[in-house]
């Protein structure tokens, strides 16, 4: 079983002529849950967008550096962008569903990747949707609209709709921020039962989220990768000083 | 046809009712409130004076067009019954108000309007669509400062020039590709009409699509889709409302030109569905008829009725647009 | 182990992408040919003559000056029974007006009466202007048959009732776009509802109301079916415009009870009527060119005042 599934190195990415993100070196480990926290502004979820190459989709956005996912490197001119998005899923911060039924939201994904089977896909959603945690909740409203649904019952669709491409590696930029504290909750349930079977990158500014969630934490300043190590380490007993003034308080 | 949040009046109670402590507080009270009230007032009368304008157009064409029923039966204006040659009578759908027996059949100038504005609007659809489509999700946002004004700029061209452009260059160059019965006759009516309309519909379909939140583009390429699967799959079937309305608006626009068609269409009222004869259409009847017609007359008061069932026809396909549009923005809270 | 393919080409996908640029580009070549005809078949016709002369020969020499003239006092006309008339009913129910019933029904009636085919603006203004007030005003003020028939006056009041809800509209876009925080702002500061409007949001929304005017006046230049038998005139041999004389003091002003010539209507009867189609097609192509450099010139001024307006505010 590999240990570390995405190695980045060296990178940087700027912003026409600002550097938003400087010399980013990282390993992340194989299904395990990693967090990145820091304060706002500090390149945390440009880095998440960098892993699924989702700034290819801004404008004026310049990478340099490279980033393997399971020794291939995701930034080479012959890479498929877009099949390389079915297996590194991605999970935003205020749920973006579809307007279309709870159904058809979770299926889009297996459909547009040439799904057609009834059975199959039904087969899909019932599987993805207990691996959310919210089979109970849709099972007998699956032709209703998407956007009836609560936040939290939103966030944890997206979820599905995400797990429903079999990714391997699933980002999650700050899901449960726009949530109220149970359905943030039942999210971080969710993570602990994921990581099983994925691996799970989780940006988050919610700092005792993070200790709850992660196994390892990565601490960003102003685009800088300032500690990375075991979440209990960062959290008790940080190397760099930097890392110990925000934990405790002092800045943020 | 935005929310308009309203300030309530609210704030102007507090202000007055702050003041009225001093002496000169009060004072200066009454007078800026008599000058607002002014105001106000006079703001209102300018509101109702539109108001009233539009009920005015309801009423005089109204007004007009029914005495038409009077003069005219109802059933007239649908068909004549009259002798034929042969001694029985037969059924006929003529308009030929001039004639020793006056005939006015709408059918020949409802069926000349469709026959116009239907393919126009059909291929108004697909360029307008396509290129709102283009305008919103394929052009480089830089052309696009441009492009879409440019459009707009095609929307401005007065319709009495493309008819003049119709008429002579649009007729021969057909005339010589397709050799149809009729020099000028509904098809090449429906091409001048369409260069009026695709820009309408171009507008409305990019303002539909431009509206739909960027948050579903990311959902969708988050999850591995092309640029082309995101806009068939989850753009335009979430702008579909908006999409749909300015096809219905496009659709009212072409029943209700007038300059085209007169200048293109050929102007012989016949009933057919040959997109190649003359035929003519309502606007364009009362358009051509409404100079040489005495005022009281029996085809004075049918240009009129003409002219209601033309209101008529287009009010309801606005408001079908418009309820499709205000039911999308309950259901898509975005 | 991921599995991370090649560069695969989804064919369809840029197929169809492809067709709509195609399709696009396909419209503006059209469009800019359209436009390259009349340019080249018309600018021969132009000279300053053309512009300033009266037409001979049964139209088939000479300029389009009446036309001209007459194009510009019935939108003159128009401008000033319009635009006071739709900004100020547009500021009442934007700012004043509560939200009720009653003024959904009004904005519902604005909005469908944008729609309305302009031939039936022209019944109305027969119906109403001319025969109605019109004639009422003859019978009343007993001056036989001159108001009660076709000209100037009643010309503009249907195109200026015809563009009214352009220019409703596009003032309550603008009064719209000035954000409520500024009139908080305002009422904060102790000023009063007529204060606010007029220093702060009328300012704001000057642009968009301009644009909105700009746009208006260039439909009314450019419509013909209401006109058609509202005034507009063929030949005439003299100008609309009469002297107003105060003593001994006379100065010649736009008589509005007078017909007119009009562009649109020339270029109109030109096509159709016209005694001698081939000697005066030049003519056609030259109408044609000035009307359409009228408008487009409106239209883009009021598209770059648009913009302009736009980009300050942050949204474009």
């Amino acid at each position: 079983m590999k240990e570390i599934k995405i190695v980045i190195k060296n990178l940087n990415l700027y912003y026409d002529k600002k550097q938003a993100l400087k010399n980013i070196t990282l390993d992340i480990p194989d299904k395990k849950v990693t967090a990145f926290i820091g304060p706002s502004g500090c390149g945390k979820s440009t880095f998440l967008r960098v892993l699924n190459r989702m700034n290819d989709l801004i404008e004026h956005v310049r990478i340099d550096g490279e980033v393997f996912v399971d020794d291939v490197n995701i930034y080479d001119k012959n890479i498929d962008v877009v099949n390389l998005r079915k297996n590194i899923g991605m999970v935003f911060q205020k749920s973006n569903l579809f307007p279309k039924t709870i159904y058809e939201n979770i299926v889009y994904g297996p459909k547009i990747n040439g799904i057609r089977d009834k059975k199959a896909l039904d087969e899909i959603v019932e599987k993805t949707c207990m691996q959310s945690a919210i089979w109970d909740e849709v099972k007998d409203r699956m032709n209703e609209n998407a956007l009836s649904l609560s936040g939290g019952q939103q966030q944890r669709l997206c979820i599905a709709r995400a797990l429903a491409v079999e990714p391997e590696i699933i980002l999650m930029d700050e899901p449960a921020s726009a949530l109220d504290p149970i359905s943030t909750a039942k999210i971080e349930e969710l993570i602990h039962d994921l990581k099983q079977r994925y691996t799970i990158v989780i940006v988050t500014h919610n700092m005792q989220q993070a200790a709850r969630v992660s196994d390892m934490t990565a601490f960003f300043y102003l685009g800088e990768l300032v500690e990375f190590d075991r979440t209990t380490k960062i959290f008790t007993n940080p190397s760099k000083k930097q890392t110990e003034d925000y934990i405790s308080g002092r800045f943020g | 046809m935005k929310m308009i949040d309203k300030t309530t009046s609210e704030e102007e109670k507090e202000f007055y009712s702050k003041s009225s402590d001093s002496k000169y507080g009060k004072k200066i009270k009454k007078f800026t409130r008599t000058k607002e009230s002014l105001i106000k007032f006079f703001f209102a009368v300018n509101g109702v004076m539109a108001l009233v304008f539009i009920i005015l157009i309801f009423i005089f064409l109204f007004k007009e067009g029914f005495k038409a029923l009077e003069h005219v039966g109802l059933f007239d204006f649908l068909y004549t019954t009259r002798p034929a040659a042969n001694g029985t009578s037969e059924t006929v759908f003529q308009w030929y108000p001039t004639s020793e027996e006056p005939r006015y059949s709408l059918i020949p100038l409802i069926l000349g309007t469709l026959l116009t504005a239907i393919p126009a609007t059909i291929i108004s659809t697909i360029f307008g669509v396509a290129a709102g489509v283009y305008l919103s999700e394929v052009a480089n946002p830089k052309w696009k400062e441009i492009l879409k004004p440019l459009i707009e700029l095609f929307a401005g061209i007065p319709t009495v020039v493309i008819g003049f452009i119709m008429l002579v260059i649009g007729a021969s160059f057909f005339n010589d590709l397709l050799h149809p019965d009729n020099r000028l006759n509904a098809f090449i009516a429906s091409i001048g009409l369409s260069f009026v309309i695709i820009p309408v519909i171009a507008s409305l379909t990019e303002d539909a699509l431009h509206s739909i939140p960027n948050e579903l583009r990311m959902a969708s390429y988050g999850l591995g889709s092309t640029k082309w699967q995101t806009i068939s799959r989850v753009i335009l079937p979430a702008a579909f409302s908006g999409v749909s309305a300015s096809i219905i608006l496009g659709f009212g626009r072409a029943i209700g030109e007038t300059m085209i068609v007169l200048m293109a269409a050929g102007n012989a009222a016949n009933i057919t569905s040959n997109l190649f004869l003359s035929v003519r259409t309502m606007t364009a009847t009362i358009a051509a008829e409404m100079g040489e017609v005495s005022q009281g007359s029996d085809h004075y008061y049918s240009l009129f009725f003409i002219g209601i069932v033309l209101f008529t026809i287009t009010f309801i396909l606005n408001l079908i647009a418009e309820i499709i549009i205000s039911k999308m923005r309950k259901k898509n809270t975005f | 182990m991921l599995e991370l393919h090649k560069k695969k080409t989804d064919i369809a996908g840029l197929t169809a992408i492809w067709i709509i640029r195609i399709i696009f580009f396909f419209l503006v070549a059209a469009l800019l040919l359209l436009i390259g005809k009349i340019v080249i078949q018309g600018i021969g016709s132009i000279s300053v003559e053309f512009i300033f002369d009266d037409p001979k020969n049964n139209m088939t020499e000479g300029g389009i000056f009446p036309a001209i003239f007459g194009t510009i006092a019935v939108t003159l006309i128009m401008i000033i029974m319009t635009v006071p008339l739709g900004v100020c009913s547009a500021i009442y129910l934007n700012e004043y007006a509560k939200d009720s019933l009653l003024t959904r029904i009004i904005r519902t009636s604005i909005n469908n009466l944008a729609g309305v085919p302009s031939i039936v603006f022209g019944l109305f203004g027969l119906g109403f202007f001319i025969l109605f007030i019109g004639r009422g005003m003859d019978n009343v003020l007993e001056t036989g048959l001159l108001f009660g028939q076709p000209a100037l006056l009643w010309a503009s009041a249907t195109l200026a009732v015809l563009v009214l809800p352009i220019v409703i509209v596009s003032t309550l876009e603008a009064l719209n776009s000035v954000p409520k925080s500024h009139r908080d702002a305002s009422y904060g500061l102790g000023a009063t509802k007529w204060q606010t409007i007029k220093n702060v949001v009328l300012p704001q929304a000057r642009p968009g109301i301009l644009t909105g005017t700009i746009l208006a006046v260039s439909r009314g230049a450019g419509e013909t079916a209401p006109i058609l038998f509202l005034g507009a005139a063929f030949f005439l041999p003299n100008l609309p415009v009469s002297d107003l004389c105060i003593g001994d003091y006379c100065i010649p002003i736009i008589n509005p009870a007078k017909q007119f010539m009009y562009l649109a209507y020339h270029i109109f009867i030109l096509a159709t009527q016209s005694s001698n189609p081939t000697k005066t097609l030049p003519i056609q192509y030259g109408s044609t060119l000035v009307l359409i450099v009228l408008t487009f010139m409106l239209n883009i001024t009021a598209i770059i005042f648009r913009y302009r307006f736009r980009k300050k505010l942050g949204r474009l």
